[in-house]
């Protein structure tokens, strides 16, 4: 499958590992950041021979082995990368690693809450310390807006001005305006929309993007990408996945800082596979520190949603960090881990929160319900958090929804949950138990063995063995 | 519970140590107010990095609880210590909350008090309060009372000290206060009136209480009529229990109570400041600094406290104080607050409540060393000339 004999020596390692960039045949570094020029897609990318069948967006698994440290550590060492990113353990596509970022040296897979405006809301940065986060997203738009990137910069970045020693990642604050104004439009120069301050029409190009992102200092920062819903159907997805790819060039060309900041491109293509692998290949030509898989988690079904990660996680490279933005429920995460992401962002769980619901192994847990009234059992027995060792859910119960306290406390268990699934992750891949460890929670999670067959369907591509989870007679 | 006194000072003001709960707390006390349990907005694990042993005292209102929770329920997980995770802390039951439980006088009939909550006008009666009371098992609990504002009529008034007299007998003799266990805090009416208030506090006297609970201020009184008031109470009761008021809010009102031999206090200050994002700043963690004259703030504030809301700390980068030791001047800038405020997120009232419950508290404890030392009335004049002087002259300049 490989045409190895294309490849020239220097490039050898790298292929070994990312069988799919085979494109970039004749190119060792193909876009050095401070030379870049933006241009137009190489076209005849697009023509490369494609095989007809789609077998090769499910690799055969990987038998399970750890990942020798020498090797990758030589691959990584770039000086356009500011992270290090190190396998500590595989099982099939799954991997645990070590991301060292400027600020933090952090485990995947890990789950990043959002912390749209400098703050998860209601929970003190001790606190987030404390339940294990490790990285928190920010978003730009937001912050932009207020107290605006030039003030954060000025007083010296979003770590020093929220006080957060750990690690931070920005968007590009696209999806923002195109999720939150009515008005916004996507054309070639960039976003334009109408400023919610004062109706002025304004526009975000990838370069102000990247300079808002670069004023504000996280550890990771985000393409601007032309992001569309993947309800959408029709030429407008392949314009964006192009243009999304001739921006990559323009933030890389405006990135002032790539020794302390990464710059992550967002493979986009809707579900279609074929835009997909366009795209990927496009990005990895440009050999960026990390890669996120963008434009999911809005809405379509499950089964082309876990196609698109597998597919993708299959042509990235391995050494690189992969990011599933937007991906937020576990049994979510614990699929794309399966397949071989590494991160995630989602409000889903904080979100949650402030309406009443927990998240527990079983699901999720409302503890608006009257039932919970009742119910002096903790949220959690199998939880260490502060919240399930002091309190019951009929306590909870009579504060959420009417007192702010009660956001606050399910906010910081649902954190402590999903933070305690990153580290479950981790730690079982590294351990070599991850298969047992994706049983036990599909069996808490579906007792009566009915799990959805999309899951079923993804554990295989995985290479992972659920049966023993799985009724005789699955309902499709 | 036991309560015993260590110093005066001429002038009134009397330094007592409370030993309740298992904790040795230092009087005049500060009783932080809270909602179904909780500080306001102060997260239960954060609650440890207030000082200690003065933030332990807690005040809750047992209305809070009248819906989403049965009492069955709650003594079922073992009354409030237990539900609350707060094992370690003292808590004090007052109906009135000043806050979300307000006393409605002209609901209350012979049968009981009534309150405006957030479920409604509740009509509670001396049986039902000690239920509450016996399910939640606070350390300490003031009965029943028909508070009533300064305006009403000399009948209404009489009414509301014969019905609280007769409602406090009806919850100590009910069968379940042996079952409640706490110390019992008799509660004093009769709005502005001496003379009812004197006959209030001798009644109350004459019952087997363990403290008094006084009632009925913050209601509409002047506070130029107040000092009376408050010493033909504190004179009609024995000096060696504890006395407890609600409704004193600003210090220059707790110091009005420290002077008439009151120990405990109720303050709703905390939780206005907070709400309107105002930080304390008045000097407090040192005496002298308070008689200084302080060198005014040009930015326009009265040099008691700071809205930090106003755009001149948008880039301000120092902590709300210089050299304060709680967690938010540990960590945070008034930038940072600033901001959390532009964007109404909650993390700005958390870390202000945090602020402003640490200073509050050291206030208290400035206090009680000026009683120790014999200077009260010396402090009080110049802590209240010095913040009208601060006042006056920020109104002037602006």
């Amino acid at each position: 499958m490989i045409p190895s004999q294309h490849i020239s020596a220097m490039v050898s390692m790298t292929m070994l590992l990312t069988p799919y960039s085979t494109v970039t045949t004749n190119c060792v570094k193909p876009y050095p950041n401070c030379e870049l020029k933006p241009g137009p897609l190489r076209r005849s990318d697009a023509n490369l021979g494609r095989p007809q069948n789609f077998a090769f967006l499910f690799p055969p698994p990987r038998q399970g082995r750890t990942q020798p440290q020498s090797l990758v550590g030589a691959i990584q060492n770039s000086k356009d990368m500011a992270l290090r990113f190190e396998i500590l353990g595989r099982f099939n596509r799954a991997r645990a690693a070590k991301l060292t970022l400027p600020h933090f040296v952090s485990q995947t897979p890990l789950f990043m809450p959002v912390g749209t405006q400098g703050t998860i809301k209601g929970l003190t940065t001790s606190q987030l310390e404390e339940i294990g986060c490790q990285i928190i997203l920010g978003n730009t738009y937001h912050l932009a807006l207020r107290p605006t990137s030039e003030l954060i910069d000025e007083l010296g970045g979003l770590h020093k001005f929220m006080n957060w020693p750990r690690a931070l990642l920005t968007d590009s604050g696209g999806f923002q305006m195109v999720s939150l104004l009515h008005l916004a439009d996507i054309t070639e120069k960039g976003v334009t929309f109408q400023s919610p301050v004062d109706g002025k029409p304004m526009l975000l190009t990838p370069e102000e993007s990247i300079q808002i992102q670069n004023r504000i200092g996280a550890d990771i920062i985000m393409a601007l990408d032309d992001v569309v819903k993947t309800t959408i159907t029709g030429p407008r997805i392949e314009e964006a996945m192009y243009r999304t790819l001739r921006w990559i060039d323009r933030c890389i060309a405006a990135h002032k800082r790539p020794h302390d900041q990464n710059l992550f491109g967002i493979v986009q293509g809707g579900l279609d596979p074929v835009l997909r692998d366009i795209c990927v290949k496009g990005l990895v030509d440009r050999d960026l520190p990390g890669y996120a898989i963008g434009g999911l988690a809005g809405g379509e079904d499950k089964d082309s949603f876990w196609r698109v990660v597998a597919q993708c996680t299959a042509a990235l490279p391995e050494d690189k960090p992969r990011y599933v933005m937007g991906v937020g429920y576990p049994l979510d995460i614990v699929v794309c881990s399966a397949l071989g992401a590494d991160m995630y962002d989602c409000v889903y769980p904080t979100r949650t929160a402030r309406f009443g619901t927990a998240l527990v192994p079983e699901g999720v847990l409302k503890l608006k319900h009257q039932a919970m009234a009742h119910d002096t059992r903790p949220i959690d027995q199998t939880c260490e958090c502060m919240v399930c060792k002091n309190y019951s859910r009929a306590y909870i119960h009579c504060l959420v929804t009417k007192d702010a306290m009660g956001s606050q406390l399910l906010s910081y268990h649902n954190l402590f949950y999903m933070m305690k699934l990153s580290r479950n992750l981790h730690s079982s891949i590294v351990e070599g138990r991850f298969p047992e460890f994706v049983c036990k929670f599909l069996q808490k999670m579906f007792p009566e063995g009915d799990v959805p067959q999309w899951v079923c369907n993804a554990m295989e591509v995985a290479g992972i063995d659920i049966s023993s989870c799985c009724s005789p007679f699955p309902s499709s | 519970m036991k309560f015993s006194i260590k110093a005066w000072s001429k002038g009134g003001g009397r330094a007592g140590v409370l030993q309740v709960g298992g904790h040795a707390i230092e009087t005049p006390a500060l009783l932080l107010t809270t909602r179904k349990g909780l500080p306001n907005f102060i997260p239960p694990d954060l609650l440890s990095s207030l000082p200690d042993p003065d933030s332990r005292l807690l005040q809750f209102s047992p209305l809070h609880f009248s819906e989403g929770i049965s009492l069955k329920t709650i003594s079922e997980l073992g009354g409030l210590h237990q539900m609350l995770g707060l094992k370690e802390h003292v808590f004090a039951a007052v109906p009135r909350d000043s806050i979300i439980s307000l006393p409605e006088y002209q609901s209350a009939n012979k049968m009981g008090a009534s309150f405006e909550t957030p479920c409604g006008r509740l009509l509670i009666k001396p049986v039902q309060y000690m239920e509450m009371i016996s399910s939640m098992k606070p350390n300490m609990w003031a009965t029943l009372a028909d508070e009533v504002p300064a305006w009403v009529s000399e009948k209404r008034n009489r009414t509301s000290v014969d019905r609280t007299v007769r409602w406090l007998d009806e919850c100590i003799t009910s069968n379940v206060a042996a079952n409640a266990g706490g110390a019992v805090f008799g509660s004093i009416v009769g709005g502005s009136k001496i003379e009812e208030r004197k006959r209030c506090a001798q009644e109350v006297a004459k019952r087997d209480v363990s403290g008094f609970c006084i009632g009925g201020f913050g209601l509409g009184e002047s506070m130029d009529e107040r000092p009376a008031l408050l010493n033909a109470i504190t004179e009609s009761l024995p000096q060696d229990k504890p006395r407890q008021i609600c409704g004193l809010e600003l210090p220059e009102e707790v110091l009005q109570g420290v002077a008439a031999g009151v120990d405990l206090f109720d303050s709703t200050y905390i939780y206005h400041l907070t709400l309107g994002g105002f930080a304390l700043t008045f000097p407090s963690d040192d005496i002298a600094k308070c008689y200084s004259g302080e060198q005014l703030c040009d930015n326009g504030t009265d040099g008691t406290k700071i809205n930090l809301k106003a755009t001149v700390y948008r880039k301000d980068t120092s902590p709300i104080l210089e050299g304060c030791k709680c967690y938010t001047c540990q960590n945070h800038t008034k930038a940072y607050i600033n901001h959390l405020f532009n964007v109404h997120e909650m993390l700005a009232q958390i870390l202000l409540e945090i602020h402003n419950t640490h200073h509050y508290l050291g206030f208290f404890r400035v206090v009680r060393e000026a009683i120790k030392r014999g200077t009260f009335q010396e402090f009080r004049q110049n802590f209240v000339e010095s913040r009208r002087d601060r006042i006056f002259a920020a109104a002037l300049s602006a």
